[in-house]
């Protein structure tokens, strides 16, 4: 019975929540694994920044048009859930102003609503702001908090049945004539190893996908490209600032609570695991970031981290900021042969729905599912839910 | 580590609070790692469940002091992990366990749900009104931020009532029910009012400022419990006052 089909999601990022919640919604079995606390990956370590797409608009306009409506959506769907302050792009040089009409050019033909301020309004809406501003640009740019958002699809997805395993590591795929029928994994908690037989089995796992794909013998077309980000205290904006100009270093400072967080830097690597954190690429966020907001350059340092951008792509990037921030989906039959593995990589903590949504279409083709995508429509579980409603798991006495 | 461009640093020993289902009580175990002067003790920890031991399990999110996961006590205090650098800990071994005064799942993770279990009353204000930024003229729009609180749960562990009397409403709930008196955004607080007003409730603290200590985001827990006790000292006032009137 089709009804009953199981879907082992692999990792407990923003990719796996949204394809979880969304498979869970259309009717099928879900268990999900994940080896740490959930959004401890990447998810958990992104700017805060809900992409009203501005930043992609001039030069990834397919990722451009993705965040406009995603955006648009989770406003919808998990109401409460953002600072709805809005952001500006900022023309701080000549050189800047230069971008402007093909930055509105852009806007409009992806659909992102843009309202060009004179650098007094500038100044008067974000006095923190470098005085030196030309123009700014406003755009539908909000502040996010990562794990939050994510937990609500978890909370929603496990309403609607799904079964969330943290602290459970993937140790590998069960693979018989080219056909992955089943998932290997470790509790970690109970050192515990068991076997998941599954219907078809997602690779969500970020910046790990490529080692579940391994696993199976098949290829992920990624690259990990980490980037740095650093938190100040003190909130020295109410919006989203970001420089107009093509994206690079230190360009955007997202206001978050009592913070502001300045990112990003931009790199590629091999390993995903404990991503360092150059000691050059914190001076320059403070370097670029005061560039934006002079106060930044004295502000009390709160943390410097890094998180792995896991991009769609191949071939030799060398910054990661070449390669596009959209996302694919990888029926592993269809390129390498093997049957009972899909991997969604690629795209943003913006566009997670939409990746999910992919992602479910493919696995119900797949499975022969007649099932359409509600999520769209669906109000997500606040956040607490998630603790509120968990179930027992193991028994200490 | 932190930083690859740093001068090798020290080594430190760090010995960690383990616990397992079933396994009765917590066993220390102990681990060296390399130090540079920024290494956090989050970074040191996924270190070690990266390189040494696979089956170490904590909570960690956001790494800059804004979900709230990672909270944890190291040498007896209340600290969140990513941004504690382990030069702020002392020169000798780190002691590292779970928080107190909430049920340990296993190592350094403990149970959230009785905490948010105890927002939910409140209302559990996540998003509220921007303060105004300094230097302005004329106040610009007002906008919707989030909430300082990280819901991380420090304060419970630091509080000496909670720690001995579990019906306690806590310091989180009670910071977060001023929040919502204090920004009742067209909400009645009366509610909300009526549940703090308990010999369990903002009457119970006795006023160790613990909480705020170890609050890492600001919100002074003890000062919102004094703010509730003004405000329904203030009411009854009104109330009685009003009544007096009325009779005459």
């Amino acid at each position: 019975m089709a009804a009953l089909a199981h879907v082992v999601v692999i990792g407990g990022g923003a990719t796996g929540a949204g394809v979880a919640h969304d498979l869970a919604l259309r009717g099928l079995r879900v268990t999900l694994l994940e080896r740490g606390e959930l959004t401890s990956g990447t998810t958990g370590r992104h700017h805060g920044l809900l992409h009203s797409g501005g930043r992609y608009a001039v030069g990834d306009r397919e990722a451009g048009i993705e965040c406009i409506r995603e955006n648009q959506i989770l406003r919808r769907i998990a109401p409460g859930s953002f600072e709805e302050n809005g952001g500006l792009f900022v023309a701080l040089t000549d050189e800047d102003m230069d971008h402007l009409n093909p930055f509105l050019d852009a806007c409009e033909a992806c659909g992102i609503p843009a309202t060009v301020h004179k650098a007094e309004t500038a100044r008067q809406l974000e006095p923190g702001l470098n005085p030196e501003v030309k123009v700014a640009v406003e755009v539908p740019d909000a502040t996010v908090d990562p794990m939050r958002l994510v937990l609500r699809f978890f909370a929603t997805a496990r309403r609607n049945g799904a079964d969330l395993r943290t602290f459970t590591e993937v140790t590998g795929l069960a693979c018989t004539a080219r056909t992955v029928s089943g998932v290997l994994a470790r509790d970690l908690v109970t050192e515990r190893d068991y076997e998941i037989a599954a219907d078809l089995v997602v690779n969500a796992a970020g910046p790990w996908s490529g080692q579940i794909g391994q696993m199976a013998g098949v290829t992920v077309p990624m690259q990990l490209s980490p980037g740095v980000l650093l938190a100040v205290r003190g909130r020295f904006c109410a919006r989203v600032l970001n420089r107009l100009h093509s994206s690079a270093d230190g360009d955007i400072i997202v206001p978050q609570r009592g913070l502001s967080v300045v990112g990003t830097t931009s790199w590629v690597v091999d390993e995903p695991d404990v991503p360092p954190v150059p000691a050059g690429h914190v001076a320059r966020m403070y370097a670029e970031g005061s560039k934006l907001v002079p106060a930044i350059a004295a502000a009390e340092r709160r943390a410097a981290w890094s998180a792995v951008r896991p991009l769609v792509g191949g071939g030799a990037a060398s910054t990661g900021r070449e390669l596009s921030r959209t996302f694919q989906c990888f029926d592993h039959k269809q390129t390498e042969g093997v049957e009972g593995l899909v991997t969604i990589v690629g795209g943003k903590a913006t566009t997670l729905r939409a990746m999910a949504e992919t992602a479910a279409d493919v696995v119900c083709a797949k499975l022969g599912i007649d099932a359409a995508c509600q999520t769209a429509q669906t109000v997500l579980a606040p956040h607490g839910a998630y603790y509120t409603e968990r179930g027992e798991r193991y028994d200490h006495d | 580590m932190t930083t690859t461009e740093q001068a090798p640093g020290q080594t430190r020993r760090i010995r960690i609070s383990r616990r397992r289902p079933g396994a009765g009580r917590a066993r220390v175990d102990e681990f060296d790692v390399a130090a540079g002067p920024d290494t956090t003790l989050l970074d040191a920890l996924r270190e070690i469940r990266s390189h040494q031991d696979r089956s170490l399990t904590l909570r960690y999110s956001c790494c800059h002091a804004s979900c709230g996961t990672c909270g944890m006590r190291a040498n007896g205090r209340e600290v969140l992990a990513c941004v504690t650098p382990l030069a702020s800990l002392g020169s000798g071994p780190i002691a590292v366990e779970p928080l107190a005064n909430a049920r340990v799942e296993h190592d350094l993770v403990v149970d959230m749900r009785d905490l948010y279990e105890s927002l939910e009353p409140t209302g559990r204000p996540l998003i509220r009104q921007d303060e105004e930024l300094g230097g302005q003229e004329e106040p610009g729009p007002t906008f919707a931020r989030y909430e300082d609180c990280l819901e991380c749960g420090l304060c419970v562990s630091a509080c000496p009532i909670a720690g001995s009397d579990s019906a306690y409403l806590g310091p989180a709930a009670l910071a977060a029910a001023w929040r919502s008196v204090q920004e009742p955004r067209g909400a009645d607080p009366s509610d909300v009012l009526a549940w703090v007003d308990d010999e369990q409730g903002c009457w119970r603290c006795h006023a160790s400022f613990e909480c705020t200590e170890v609050c890492p985001s600001g919100v002074d827990p003890a000062g919102a419990v004094m703010a509730l006790r003004r405000e329904l000292t203030r009411r009854k006032i009104d109330q009685i006052t009003r009544r007096g009137r009325q009779r005459r």
